[in-house]
């Protein structure tokens, strides 16, 4: 993985030290909180219900042991000993201290990690696929190019300052698991006819109050030309992009009313005239500079069929279904990929301990090559295992509270802060899915269900991906009452799918049987081996409506 | 006139707190005093702004209560969760040891 330079260390503690004076002339009087507040949101720190709240970018949702270990460290001696994956692949403290925020972040600098642009109206941490490098679909690692425009979009002093926040999302897969349709910029990893990578470009996707799919602006960018494209789109934002309305800011409203033929026009008008001159093509030293970190291991050759594993799953069908439901190809025989559920039955989804931090850095470190990943579902991901070790691995997940079997199934909700914790929110996200959590902790029932993603949102800013759910829940407030709106039908991946609304919202003591009653309707109009989405699609919303308002 | 009590965030901490009958700012609801005039709420709205001034508290503002035998009550879900902390069940707000800011 990426390793930072002097450079790299320099700038980020030059960081750490404005920041602590900014927050010393807050503390003395000498800023006032609305001189302060744009100062303190570049670092990445909010004012929520209760508390501040530090949202720490994991770039790409990559991260060393080493790292992890440094986020456990700080939980426990700052916050509460616990912090919160996010669907940004980020990682979220509820309750820091502004006097100790330098402390934090100057012991982020230390492990190359910091908290700069993880809010604001700048290009986000930059998110991607978390089997990168891995997955036995991918055509190449999209981590290299994550990391070029990582070190592209930090502090581009042209795009700092953007109509509203500007999230990108890359994948190297054809099987996206990054969602890139539904960012402001998606990319694609695609093989021209001579074997050349390039990428499929996607612009305007987003979910918020206006969830929109992106749409192609270019089939094919070939890869040396990735900065200057983006470059163009960006600035083509930066101009046309609407200031004067909040909701009307994002690259996607700006998309839906120029129209997506226009925005390519002068998108590639805007290209053409930068492209040639400004020298921002990659030059393939540096491609293969940042790539060289990005090597794989070195693998030791494995059995194909290795017949230890074979044999534990047979003898502990506890860990042949975590094996079924947590563990993915791998592009290196004899390995695999094991997703970690931080989604225990009636937990907080995303959550983990200081404890479980470390267990997963001293796993990654025995059992992998020391990385770590973190998903946009809230998981963590140990990329590169000997199936040889999986029953040792797993038996030590067990311990750690840390092995529950349901990655891709119902309970393996996506959920934001909610009212919980977020000044934005309209509704409790988290106690409603403890509840979907309890009411489905059947393991066996849970996987017969198939794959079904079902996200919740506490308001309509979607940060807990409703909208793109095959069961949705958006949390609104009727009269200072919370109700839940649901959807079904949405999905992230390469046919992303924005779900549609199924009728009036149910109060919060009814969504839990409301869902269960979208469930019950599945596996009554079920054909066998169906998923949920493939019924859904079949049947449409209908007999959903039917049983839930006895309607048609 | 409904009755209301003036809440904002610690500077320093951010943690949720209530203008007491003193001018002094406290973490439990309970003790906050409860304005029910215009007047007394113009009052109490000088009297943050002055905390402000101070770098005391940021964020302030007036929400509506009802009075029971314990004190004033949250009418809205988000000053109730402010009020007690998180529901969530494993994530309890802070001791009471610091009950001033």
């Amino acid at each position: 993985m990426y390793r930072y330079d002097e450079f790299d260390f320099a700038f980020v503690k030059q960081r750490v030290d404005e920041f602590r004076e900014q927050i010393e002339r807050r503390l003395a009087g000498e800023l006032t909180e609305e001189q302060f507040k744009p100062l303190r949101l570049m670092n990445g720190l909010y004012l929520q219900l209760h508390a501040y709240m530090l949202r720490v970018a994991i770039p790409y949702g990559t991260l060393s042991s080493c790292q992890m270990r440094r986020l456990a460290w700080i939980a426990r001696t700052y916050d509460r000993g616990y912090g919160h994956f996010t669907t940004r692949q980020n990682i979220q403290y509820n309750w820091p201290r502004l006097q100790d925020v330098p402390k934090i972040l100057e012991a982020l600098a230390e492990v190359g990690m910091h908290a700069i642009q993880t809010s604001g109206n700048c290009i986000r941490n930059v998110t991607s696929d978390p089997f990168a490098g891995v997955a036995a679909d991918e055509i190449e690692d999209p981590r290299v190019y994550a990391e070029i425009l990582r070190q592209w979009s930090t502090l581009h002093p042209e795009f700092s300052f953007l109509p509203r926040k500007f999230k990108i999302a890359i994948t190297g897969s054809p099987h996206d698991r990054a969602a890139i349709r539904v960012h402001d910029i998606g990319l694609r990893m695609l093989r021209d006819e001579s074997g050349a990578p390039g990428f499929e470009v996607v612009v305007g996707g987003g979910q918020g109050r206006t969830p929109v799919i992106g749409e192609t602006i270019r089939k094919f960018l070939p890869s040396q030309h990735l900065i200057s494209y983006l470059e163009a789109i960006l600035r083509t934002y930066n101009l046309l992009g609407r200031r004067d309305n909040l909701y009307k800011s994002r690259i996607k409203i700006l998309v839906k009313q120029v129209g997506i033929e226009e925005f390519r026009r002068q998108v590639e008008q805007e290209w053409e005239a930068i492209r040639d001159g400004w020298q921002l093509d990659l030059p393939d030293a540096e491609v293969t500079r940042i790539a060289d970190y990005f090597a794989p291991p070195r693998y030791e050759p494995q059995e194909a069929i290795d017949l230890s594993f074979a044999t534990a799953q047979r003898q502990d069908p506890a860990f042949a279904q975590w094996v079924r439901c947590n563990t993915f190809a791998h592009r290196q025989a004899g390995y695999a990929i094991a997703v970690i559920s931080l989604k225990p039955e009636g937990g907080i989804p995303g959550d983990a301990t200081a404890g479980q931090m470390e267990r997963v850095a001293d796993l990654a470190d025995r059992y992998g090559f020391g990385e770590i990943r973190v998903t946009h579902e809230q998981n963590l991901v140990l990329p590169d295992l000997r199936k040889a070790d999986l029953p040792a691995l797993w038996q030590a997940l067990v311990e750690a509270d840390l092995a529950v079997p349901n990655v891709g199934l119902i309970t393996d909700m996506i959920a934001c802060p909610g009212l919980d914790y977020c000044n934005l929110a309209n509704a409790r996200s988290i106690p409603v899915a403890q509840r979907i959590g309890q009411r489905f902790a059947d393991r066996a029932l849970a996987e017969e269900l198939g794959p079904i993603t079902l996200n919740i949102s506490g308001c309509i800013n979607a940060c807990g991906h409703h909208h793109v759910a095959n069961i949705g829940l958006l949390g609104v407030d009727k009269k200072g009452r919370e109700f839940y709106q649901i959807t079904l039908g949405g999905r992230a991946d390469e046919e992303a799918a924005i779900g549609d609304i199924v009728g009036p919202a149910f109060s919060y003591d009814e969504v839990v049987d409301a869902v269960e009653s979208v469930v019950t309707t599945y596996r009554g109009q079920r054909q066998q081996g169906e998923t949920f989405l493939q019924t859904y699609r079949r049947v449409g919303i209908k007999p959903f409506k039917e049983t839930l308002y006895g309607t048609g | 006139m409904q009755s209301h009590v003036m809440t904002a965030n610690g500077l320093a901490d951010g943690a949720v707190v209530y203008l007491h009958a003193s001018g002094r700012w406290v973490r439990d609801l309970q003790q906050a005093v409860v304005a029910d005039t215009a007047e007394g709420c113009a009052k109490l709205e000088a009297l943050a702004e002055e905390a402000v001034r101070k770098r005391l508290v940021i964020g302030h503002y007036l929400f509506a209560v009802s009075l029971n035998e314990s004190g004033p009550q949250p009418i809205v879900q988000r000053e109730r969760i402010r009020a007690a902390g998180p529901t969530v069940g494993t994530d309890l707000p802070a001791g009471r040891q610091d009950a001033e800011v």
